[in-house]
């Protein structure tokens, strides 16, 4: 990370094309595995250690594990209700084993959604339109980027729609990410209309052919109510040009956020539709244990986590990957 | 389904009030409340512990004052604690040692280090410093053109600084070209890092040796969670900062992050950035804060604000003009534009004590838009109409309306609000303050 992006991804091209096919196999599985211990780390704790010298749970025990649950920010309510369950639960359990089982199924239960707002698959024209929404600095723009580098490797036309005409230099960063991910990009002006950038996007996707539309917002703050009408608006254009669309409204929100992520997922769910959460920033030391209420009280599914600044540190969030690497 | 803070201790003092002491069991009550209250604000878990711990003490040692009731007294209390965790004043930028001063600014990624590098050079240039821009963010793609259009629009000197360039010689160099732009003070604009990577914080060693900035200010997001107390500790240790910076205090963040990163490195919160306008950074005031969690309202910043803004001149001749009833619709558009420069209608009003309280108030939206047609309305009138708004007839609120975009309506209601407005004047005049009953103001 410590260097520039180009030098290192030029390196990395380097290594693959030096090496054999074997040693991609293991960078892909280094990836993976990066990703993994990164969606354990959601909720990881060092439940291990409370149980050291310990043989029956006691009130201190449940006091240090509140307090693991409410550090990930997981939020007051959640880590007490946990705590609850996992006390009237205390009698069968007797080891540190048991006890992680019992709360990773508690915790589970809540991310585990039956019936997960989605729009069905099949049944859409394309392009498939993605709409990236959140709060300022979240990495939005990023993660539109890491998206089109991975829908282009998957073979998919993409094509990025620079509505973000607000901030300074936005459209220029996102020209440089498209670049990098091989994907077309519509812009305008500066302090354009972004619901005119979109609208020219939609329709040149369209004459293209392309398969998939990632449609960038500026940041704004869920509580200005001004901001929240332009998205719609947005959103309202997109239906227009392409019925059905956008297909997808994707809220990036920031693991370093604490309870307040709550409230940006409820706002922005409210005035747009919320289909799915890609959860960034999850390299560092904050545990983004906000989510679990998010996708519990809201029913949103998350959907990619972002582990790094390179094109690829985004990966699927994969409920049996998590589970898999929970036990 | 979350309130504020604010709202949430009123709630706990609310029940309070019920009691008529202040007991050891009604104060576990309460400060089992303050507790969850304080975390859901995002302070963290062990500052959460302490402070609890100290407020219960200093409740316990202390007996209910005949003029309080114990629901105030509470509120005092904790107000004491927060207040004296926050620090007891306002510490501004630190500006001393060889000139040009340099001013360092780090934190994570997306913290709003460009935007607050743009807010300090408007504010420097207010106090009659140059500012000098520094790009040294070479990892994020466009971060320097960000910079640069943001130093255009403000036109503020920015460094010619390339991707290709090392940060701490982009640094360096741009020391000797503010002096020959004649600047003195240089704001460095740093890459956003996690504070676990330690090549990049080496990184920020480097610049701070190479340059020896006489401030380093941590850029902060005010929404931080429970990990705002690793991110403060470890950039405070590699760096020791100067001083920390709070961004995007105009969301509905209950900002308990402040306490936790000020109790966690002792270093002064400087200032708050309150909006996405380059003019929207407020100087940090913890009392001010404080009173704000507990719902005291910020009616000193309101007035600063008021200060900073209203032209002196203006307001004299406005004064004049009231006294002898003379108060034309064209005043009327001036104080408009007089009050939206001190900011958005809602910031204000959400300043102002009980406003928060005040359930009437609180999905309060103020439509800004309304201030641009009244404006629109008053400049399509001609001098004679402005000056004597009874000449208004059917006729020309018909062309006044066509000329301003607006309905005849819009007009219809803008001059019944101004008739009134004049009404209230005359009664002022007479009477004083005492004559405008309740319920008299125009909002």
């Amino acid at each position: 990370m410590t260097l520039n992006w180009f030098k290192k991804h030029s390196n990395e091209k380097k290594e693959k094309q030096d090496n054999s096919d074997s040693s991609e196999k293991t960078y892909f599985f280094e990836r993976l595995k990066k990703g993994l211990s990164k969606t354990c780390k959601i909720l990881s704790t060092d439940i291990d250690e409370l149980f050291t010298g310990k043989k029956e749970i006691d009130d201190s025990l449940l006091e240090k594990v509140e307090e693991l649950l409410i550090t990930s920010d997981i939020g007051v309510q959640t880590s007490m209700d946990l705590v609850q369950k996992i006390s009237k639960k205390s009698s069968k359990i007797s080891d540190a084993i048991q006890f992680k089982h019992a709360l990773k199924e508690e915790i589970l239960s809540l991310l585990n959604l039956q019936t997960p707002k989605q729009i069905p698959e099949i049944n859409y024209t394309k392009p498939k339109v993605i709409m990236v929404i959140g709060v300022n600095g979240v990495g939005k723009t990023t993660t539109i980027g890491k998206l089109a580098a991975k829908f282009n490797l998957e073979g998919k036309k993409v094509l990025i729609a620079a509505a973000d005409t607000f901030r300074a230099a936005a459209v220029e960063q996102l020209v440089i990410w498209a670049d990098r991910a091989n994907a077309q990009i519509v812009k305008h002006k500066d302090n354009a209309d972004p619901a005119s950038v979109a609208y020219d996007s939609i329709e040149a996707a369209i004459a293209r052919d392309m398969d998939i539309v990632l449609v960038d917002t500026a940041g704004r703050l869920h509580t200005r109510v001004n901001l929240m009408e332009e998205l719609k608006k947005i959103k309202r254009i997109i239906s227009k040009k392409l019925a059905g669309a956008p297909h997808e409204i994707l809220l990036v929100l920031d693991a370093t956020t604490g309870q307040n992520a709550l409230s940006q997922a409820k706002l922005f769910d409210d005035a747009l539709g919320v289909t799915g959460i890609a959860l960034t920033k999850l390299d560092g030391t904050a545990k983004g244990g906000i989510v679990v209420s998010i996708c519990n009280t809201l029913k949103i599914q998350l959907k990619y986590i972002g582990i790094g600044e390179n094109i690829d540190d985004l990966q699927d969030f994969n409920s049996k990957d998590f589970v898999d690497a929970l036990f | 389904m979350f309130d504020n803070l604010t709202d949430k201790l009123d709630l706990v003092f609310k029940k309070l009030k019920g009691h008529g002491k202040l007991t050891e069991k009604n104060i576990e009550e309460s400060l089992k409340e303050v507790r969850i209250a304080l975390l859901e604000a995002d302070v963290h878990y062990k500052v959460v512990k302490k402070l609890i711990a100290d407020i219960k003490e200093r409740a316990l040692g202390q007996e209910v004052m005949a003029s309080l009731t114990p629901g105030q007294q509470v509120v005092k209390i904790v107000n004491d604690e927060l207040t004296e965790i926050m620090g007891t004043r306002h510490e501004d930028l630190n500006l001393s040692g060889s000139k040009p001063a340099s001013i360092m600014l780090v934190g994570l990624q997306g913290s709003g280090k460009t935007t607050t590098a743009g807010k300090l050079a408007v504010l420097l240039r207010k106090k009659g410093n140059k500012p000098y821009l520094v790009p040294a963010d070479v990892y994020r793609p466009a971060a320097i053109d960000q910079l640069k259009k943001l130093g255009e629009q403000l036109s503020i000197p920015v460094y010619s600084s390339t991707v290709e360039m090392d940060p701490v010689q982009i640094c360096r160099k741009a020391g000797i070209a503010a002096q020959q732009e004649k600047c003195d003070v240089l704001l460095l604009d740093t890459a956003g890092r996690l504070h676990i990577d330690e090549n990049l914080m080496a990184e920020l060693c480097n610049i701070k040796d190479a340059v020896k900035p006489s401030d380093i200010l941590l850029i902060a997001d005010a929404m931080t969670g429970q990990d705002a107390v690793n991110i403060a500790k470890s950039f405070d240790n590699t760096l020791n900062l100067g001083g920390i910076i709070l961004t995007k205090m105009d969301g509905d963040a209950r900002g308990g992050a402040a306490i936790s990163i000020k109790s966690i490195t002792n270093k002064p919160i400087k200032f708050i950035g309150v909006g996405e306008k380059l003019s929207e950074l407020e100087p940090f005031h913890p009392d001010r804060m404080a009173s704000k969690i507990l719902g005291m309202g910020d009616v000193l910043t309101i007035i600063e604000k008021a200060q900073s803004m209203v032209d002196e001149k203006k307001a004299v001749e406005l004064e004049k003009k009231l006294r002898k009833n003379e108060f034309t619709l064209d005043d009327f558009r001036d104080q408009m534009v007089q009050i939206r420069k001190m900011g958005s209608l809602k910031d204000l009003l959400s300043m102002i004590p009980g406003f928060s309280k005040n359930k009437q108030f609180k999905n309060l939206e103020v439509d800004e838009k309304e201030f641009i047609r009244i404006e629109a309305i008053i400049n399509s009138m001609t001098p004679q109409e402005k000056r004597q708004h009874t000449i208004i007839n059917g006729n020309r609120r018909k062309r006044i309306a066509k000329g301003s975009g607006t309905s005849i309506q819009d007009i219809n209601k803008l001059l019944k609000n101004y008739t009134q407005i004049i009404k209230m004047m005359k009664k002022m005049n007479k009477g004083g303050m005492r004559g405008l009953g309740r319920g008299m103001l125009p909002f």
